[in-house]
């Protein structure tokens, strides 16, 4: 019953499909963003990024919103993954609740924090109803880049934070309740336990969560799009008015060149600081 | 009552007490939000814009009418439900096969497809888009449901190939054989008594790939101007539309998540076990 | 008539060899088990007959057709699983009726066969219910019937006992005996317990390593082991080792006693015996210091130790032995067996 090309008769469509669709077009990218419409070879469209007075700030803004929402995200689903799991009645609805925003789109989510922070938004009615203000204030407007981050980093942590829950979640399915009661046998307290015995076990899925959470950060477009227009850029947003508003190919295939050359090079990062040693994993 | 072992929390009343307590607060974080767009969403339009607002919604209806019947609402969102019905379709024939093969067979060049499935995490897929503009208008794609569904799926497509590499896993091969064995050809056999068990799980993973497709805001924003679905509709409307068209739009695109969520939380773990390792 | 005849029949895996090369004719109606410790190849050779699994050369024939290149469908067997592969979305009623339903058989024959083979396995009360409802044992009894139902020429089982508590397992090795010995079936049954194999075989093939070492009738396996493998693999415990020097042709000197035994070219053998083929006399061939006196209610295990050998005797519960007694033991004689230590076979 063991037919030699039925594997590769399954895989075959599944594997046509990424080669055309989704390594052919990496390639293509690449070539608009160094390559000129006649096919020479330039760097003109990288310096034209890179001169461009937005990029400096895109650039900071998309790794300094991933720098403060990532390490918040991962104390945080670390924490809510650890209350489900020592949860005994509940577990379920729980966990279906904190899982809600896996379901919503980043631009849904941005206008769902619209509704709280703009200017007749929930906040400021709340703010003015229990006498704290005199009249609603101006969150999101041109001159306020700060409450402008300040809402985009809610937004997102409070959208994203479900995938790496998620991920955990699972991560933790996989380890047997037997180590964890050796670790208290041993004497080791609860803290110790979860430092000890859970982290180390939980390495491969904090580094699936990690990869996965840190370039869907780089990706980050649509909330700040829905909270701050253009007023706070983010290398994404640049793409897409590169491609969609100015109908420069070119210089749009920089700025995603920049995207994936820093998505790469966090990938590489996570995959060697949280490599597993062979035979050490569950 | 504070006998039972806890893993963090202590065997203390104030430790019982803060553990309650932030569950709740978690429960809140995510909830209120969703609450504060409904709400708005079922206010009237002028109520949207009155200051201050009020927590209960009055239920009028008029915003979201406002929406539904504002000039190419009604198109995108038929061009959403077609663009993720497609994505759907297409994922779980491509995927599907694949993560059947991954769970039953040994063969040359399994881990290369793996990596390949694998590293499509480790690129910003939504960046396709760009490439893909190129490439739909030498063949004719261009703006189209159906270019738009290609790029959407190359994003579901890693997710239906993991979670049917899982679910398959999860049926012994015994079972299977059983069946070879009473007389079933291998097609028979599948049909017979795989498909059956996985079915459910199959539905998930399409569901799962109709969500993806469904909130995708970038590629969709740039891929499409006439068959815009309604995240890329709502994106290019942020600037001029008024506020409550913004909230009865996010309203309708969030409602349809809440419910899918629902229908697949089970596998939405299953999805992230040992086969992504 | 379904003789089942393996020809030379091989199979690796990458650079693992599973089995060498393989001959066994099984005769028609016979019950023979595959016994091995895991790893041994018995159930990779199963699956091969089953078309599970496809050997790296050789054949195998059933009923005297070639039938190595066809699917499982096509080769007249039914197989019971280890664990027993009961499909959780059908009835017991449609899971025993499942191979008579491929078979496109009418209703009537269905239900016929169906009720008949259930109450052989005295699962007719459980017809309606689901997998999920059973006990081991019960799910156990389903996958016989539905083997039996389609009635095959040759009926193949992975340990399907193997998961049953020691009671369960007593008893279904009994019923399943005298069941199979009805239905007029060749057997194929693979196993690493010895007893069961002992208990239900007409003839057992040892396998070891790949290779078949002995196939016999389980006495003549017992007693007369053909290598050394099957002589410490069988019984329990298994035999006694104890190396032997010659002196002249036909007289051997073992642990300082002159023991007559074969003639043989070599200058030194192996003595064998079973620990209940000695007993303790005065003056007894052998001199044993009693290491270990395990109490076992129908008879005394002891453990002693000849020449820095491990010597087992099982000995008369009445018997007051204890650790530090030197016992003189004399061995029966026609029960003393000689092997090579070089070619590990008997002599």
């Amino acid at each position: 019953m063991q037919n030699r090309m039925l594997p590769y008769m399954l895989l075959l469509p599944a594997t046509i499909f990424l080669l055309v669709f989704f390594v052919y077009p990496f390639t293509l990218v690449a070539w608009q963003a160094f390559a000129t419409d006649e096919g020479e070879l330039t760097t003109k469209y990288i310096n034209k990024m890179a001169s461009h007075w937005k990029f400096e700030k895109a650039l900071t803004y998309t790794l300094v919103l991933a720098l403060v929402i990532v390490p918040i995200q991962l104390a945080l689903s670390l924490l809510m993954a650890t209350l489900v799991s020592s949860m005994k009645r509940g577990r379920d609805l729980i966990l279906y609740i904190w899982t809600i925003p896996l379901g919503i789109s980043d631009l849904a989510a941005g206008i769902i924090w619209l509704a709280i922070f703009e200017q007749t938004g929930f906040l400021n009615s709340l703010l003015y109803s229990t006498g704290m203000i005199a009249e609603p204030i101006t969150f999101l407007g041109y001159q306020d880049k700060g409450t402008i981050f300040l809402a985009v980093v809610l937004a997102e942590i409070w959208r994203a934070t479900a995938i790496m829950l998620v991920i955990l979640v699972a991560g933790m399915g996989l380890i047997p309740k037997e180590y964890y009661e050796a670790a208290q046998v041993y004497g080791a307290n609860s803290w110790q336990t979860f430092t000890k015995v859970t982290l180390p076990l939980l390495k491969p899925s904090l580094q699936t969560a990690l990869i996965l959470r840190v370039i869907l950060a780089f990706e980050v477009f649509a909330v700040v799009a829905a909270l701050g227009g253009t007023n706070l850029p983010v290398l994404m947003g640049e793409v897409y008015n590169r491609q969609f508003v100015l109908q420069d190919n070119h210089t749009a295939a920089a700025f995603a060149m920049l995207i994936l050359l820093i998505s790469i090079i966090s990938t590489v990062f996570f995959m060697w600081s949280l490599r597993t040693p062979k035979g050490a994993s569950i | 009552m504070s006998t039972q072992p806890n893993m963090v929390v202590g065997q203390s009343r104030a430790a019982r007490w803060a553990f309650n307590g932030s569950v709740l607060f978690l429960c809140l974080w995510v909830l209120v939000p969703i609450y504060l767009l409904l709400s708005n969403a079922l206010s009237a339009p002028s109520e949207v814009t009155a200051f201050p607002k009020k927590l209960v919604p009055s239920f009028d209806t008029e915003s979201v009418e406002f929406f539904l019947y504002f000039h190419g609402v009604g198109k995108a969102l038929w061009s959403s439900i077609k663009v993720a019905f497609i994505t759907m379709i297409m994922s779980i024939l491509i995927g599907a096969p694949a993560g059947y093969a991954l769970s039953r067979f040994d063969f040359r060049g399994k881990n290369a497809f793996r990596i390949l499935v694998l590293m499509t995490r480790a690129f910003p897929l939504p960046l396709l888009a760009l490439p893909m503009a190129v490439m739909f208008i030498r063949v004719g794609l261009d703006d189209t449901i159906f270019g738009l569904a290609i790029v959407h799926t190359t994003l579901a497509l890693p997710f239906a190939v993991l979670i049917t590499y899982s679910l398959f896993s999860g049926i012994p091969i015994e079972l299977e054989e059983a069946a070879w064995t009473l007389g079933c050809n291998r097609v028979q056999a599948f049909i017979k008594v795989i498909f059956p068990l996985v079915l459910p799980g199959i539905a998930a993973s399409a569901i799962f790939a109709f969500v993806v497709s469904w909130n995708e805001v970038f590629a969709a924003a740039v891929l499409t101007i006439d068959n815009r679905t309604l995240p890329a509709f709502l994106l290019q409307s942020l600037d001029d539309a008024p506020l409550h068209l913004k909230f009865a739009g996010g309203a309708v695109m969030v409602l349809p998540a809440l419910i899918f969520i629902f229908l697949v939380r089970k596998y939405l773990f299953a999805m992230w076990g040992i086969a992504n390792r | 008539m379904a003789e089942i005849q393996i020809k030379q029949v091989s199979k690796s895996f990458g650079k693992v060899v599973a089995l060498h090369s393989i001959d066994l004719t099984i005769a028609d109606q016979e019950f023979v088990v595959l016994l091995g410790a895991s790893g041994c190849g018995k159930t990779t050779l199963l699956r091969i007959i089953a078309g599970l699994e496809t050997a790296t050369s050789g054949e195998v024939h059933i009923g005297g057709k070639r039938i190595d290149h066809l699917p499982p469908k096509d080769r007249g067997i039914a197989m019971v699983f280890q664990n027993y592969a009961v499909f959780p979305h059908l009835t017991v009623y449609e899971n025993i009726a499942f191979g008579l339903r491929m078979a496109k058989l009418n209703q009537s024959e269905v239900d016929r066969r169906v009720n008949r083979t259930a109450s052989m396995m005295h699962i007719e009360q459980l017809l309606q219910r689901y997998s999920g409802q059973l006990s081991g044992g019960q799910r156990q009894r389903v996958a016989v019937a539905r083997a039996l139902a389609t009635e095959p020429e040759v009926i193949l089982m992975d340990e399907p006992l193997s998961n049953l508590d020691a009671l369960l397992r007593m008893e279904m090795r009994a019923e399943l005996k005298g069941i199979l010995a009805e239905s007029n079936t060749t057997t194929v049954y693979v196993t690493h317990d010895q007893v069961e194999a002992m208990s239900m075989a007409d003839r057992i093939a040892v396998m070891h390593g790949g290779d078949i070492v002995q196939a016999a009738t389980p006495v003549e396996v017992y007693r007369n082991p053909a290598a050394h493998f099957v002589a410490s693999f069988i019984g329990n415990p298994p035999m006694n080792f104890v190396p032997a020097k010659k002196i002249k042709d036909g007289l051997w000197s073992v642990a300082g006693a002159q023991i007559s035994g074969p003639s043989s070219t070599k200058n030194e053998l192996q003595f064998a015996i079973r620990p209940e083929d000695l007993t303790p006399k005065e003056n007894g061939l052998l001199k044993a210091k009693v290491a270990l006196v395990e109490p076992l209610g129908s008879h005394l295990l002891v453990s002693c130790n000849i020449e820095n050998n491990l010597f087992r005797v099982i000995l008369d519960s009445d018997s007051s032995i204890s650790s530090g007694d030197i016992l003189s033991l004399q061995p029966m004689e026609d029960r003393v067996r000689w092997f090579d230590p070089e070619t590990e076979l008997a002599v």
